[in-house]
């Protein structure tokens, strides 16, 4: 645990106990339990596959879970109707891997669509929070009128991050922030994780393989490992730490991931194909 | 097949029973995917009419949805409508035409169109312009995760995206199944009287009698099902559509296909149903 900040208070604001997730036959999350504290900023690393997205889903109650509890100021999502559910939700802010923009609605809409749909403003004062909302994420006035195509990449990320601030939540969650930018973007979007963080003090959850980025921005890091290379009994969570700490951790497996090296790991892909070619020559 | 073929272990010889029971496995392993699949878009409808009946879509939505559904179909409705009208005199002429009995092609005409092909062409149409895209077009927000931010957004999708396009399909297709039907009955009219030269009066009158009332409500009841039936299946395919461009392709497909079948089967049941009906009320027209 890396409550580095004293004035992180210990009640969890997240909290998963024993989660797992199965996708017919697919096993995705197996006993994951996880304590976010109220005001911290945890990254989710791990390779592509492992369930990090699966787990970020998970919390917001829209990845069904197959076993466990998923809490969110101690109480159960499983027990809320859709009532109670819609207004956990508003609490949150999610920021989609390729944004998930409505490609039908102009920007200023889809920044407006929590305001409108939740009545908490007409349109023309919608419209000016919008504005206000995309000037933190350093865009101009002039993109409101743009459909989501006409956007780069980077511009449609920073939209995605408007529109979860729309709502001003306490939790924002991250799904691959930085993915698919050139550098330069990748950190502006870092610095703007930073900046909410520090201006709202929100929890947030960044769900990442970019290490740069999770080095940067996070209070605590956290390492998922897909389940189908693990022994029956192994914690999928392989690590929980600080920062410092997963740099100088003595698992390969971590230590290798920080620092972005294959290590072994082409070696076992040839051995995984070795073995299933053997298996059905065999048959 | 998904039963029995999972590990990689070499299978003994297929004998006669082998292949029997795999048979019946097969059978069964295909009926249980039927029933959880029915079971899974009933439960659908049934969110769906909550989530209508719980809270009303927006005007601006609702009125966007219908126009797109409802207005813009209306003039390919209103085509097929026409053609399958002169189609039916074009082919009915010469049989008639050996009785005696060419007067009379517009009340065959007519009932046909208000019956039966009025509703099942207004339907077969809504379900081939516009269950396709909604298939499609909900099948591109599932996979973009567009549906997943309307509801991290503490927005419903069902009441979002479902109810609107549901409300649209239910409330237009009578419209559009009366524009078929008097495009048909215009066709039709049209090419006996210009273009084969029936006598217009004789035809006119026969026409005006034969049809009655219940016959334009038998029409008009049935295309409410179909519909219905449009928009849940459409809607069910997008929302459940799988990863990928093939994804969307197939959702679209199977949602015509699908909703096709569907309106083809309630066709023949509400028509059995409702001739039921109809000579129970009124038992004299038997005879």
């Amino acid at each position: 645990m890396a409550s580095t900040k004293p004035e992180v208070a210990a009640e969890p604001i997240v909290e998963l106990r024993d989660v797992c997730v199965e996708f017919g036959p697919q096993r995705v999350l197996r006993n994951v339990s996880l304590q976010v504290p109220r005001g911290q900023t945890l990254a989710v690393i791990g390779e592509s596959g492992c369930g990090k997205t699966v787990l970020l889903k998970t919390v917001l109650g829209l990845q069904p879970v197959t076993s466990g509890e998923v809490l969110f100021q101690g109480e159960r999502l499983a027990k809320l109707d859709d009532k109670q559910l819609t207004a956990v939700r508003t609490k949150f802010g999610f920021v989609f891997q390729n944004a998930a923009l409505f490609d039908s609605m102009s920007i200023a809409d889809n920044v407006a669509f929590p305001l409108v749909e939740h009545r908490r403003a007409t349109r023309e004062e919608a419209y000016q929070l919008v504005h206000e909302r995309l000037a933190e994420v350093g865009l101009p006035p002039g993109v409101m009128l743009k459909k989501p195509a006409e956007l780069s990449g980077g511009m449609r990320k920073r939209v995605g991050l408007a529109r979860a601030l729309a709502m001003r939540p306490e939790v924002l969650l991250y799904d691959e922030p930085t993915t698919g930018l050139d550098p330069i973007m990748s950190d502006v979007i870092n610095e703007l994780i930073i900046r909410t963080k520090k201006k709202y003090s929100v929890t947030s959850i960044i769900v990442t393989h970019d290490m740069h980025s999770a080095l940067k921005v996070a209070d605590r890091l956290v390492m998922l490992f897909p389940v189908t290379r693990l022994e029956p009994d192994e914690p999928q969570i392989i690590f929980d730490g600080t920062p410092q700490e997963a740099e100088n951790s003595r698992d390969d497996r971590v230590s290798q991931f920080v620092r972005g090296e294959a290590g072994k790991r082409i070696d076992e892909m040839d051995q995984q194909l070795q073995h299933i070619y053997d298996s059905s020559m065999g048959a | 097949m998904a039963t029995a073929h999972t590990t990689n272990e070499p299978r003994p010889p297929r004998g006669y029973f082998r292949a029997l029971g795999e048979s019946v496995a097969d059978l069964g392993d295909v009926t249980l995917h039927s029933i959880d699949a029915l079971g899974d878009i009933s439960l659908f409808a049934w969110r769906t009419l909550v989530w209508m009946v719980a809270r009303m879509p927006r005007r601006d939505t609702l009125v966007a949805s219908m126009y797109q559904i409802g207005v813009r179909s209306l003039p390919v409705v209103a085509l097929t409508g026409t053609f399958i009208g002169m189609v039916l005199a074009v082919q009915a002429y010469h049989q008639f035409r050996g009785f005696g009995m060419e007067t009379r092609l517009g009340t065959m005409i007519n009932l046909s169109m208000y019956r039966e092909l009025g509703p099942v062409l207004a339907a077969t149409m809504l379900a081939g312009r516009v269950g396709s895209a909604i298939a499609a077009e909900l099948g591109t927000m599932r996979i973009t995760e567009q549906i997943d931010a309307l509801a991290s957004m503490g927005a419903n999708p069902v009441q979002y995206l479902v109810v609107p396009r549901f409300l649209s399909c239910l409330l237009m297709i009578p419209s559009l199944t009366i524009m078929a039907m008097f495009m048909g009955v215009v066709g039709g009219g049209f090419y006996c009287i210009y273009i084969l030269g029936v006598d217009a009066h004789h035809y006119l009158t026969n026409s005006q009698e034969s049809v009655q009332t219940w016959d334009l409500f038998y029409g008009v009841f049935k295309s409410f099902f179909f519909g219905a039936a449009i928009a849940i299946i459409s809607c069910y395919r997008g929302f459940h559509c799988a990863p990928g461009a093939e994804g969307v392709g197939r959702a679209a497909t199977s949602s015509f296909v699908q909703s096709f079948v569907v309106i083809l089967v309630l066709d023949l049941s509400l028509s059995i149903l409702l001739d039921k009906l109809y000579f129970t009320l009124w038992p004299e027209a038997l005879y």
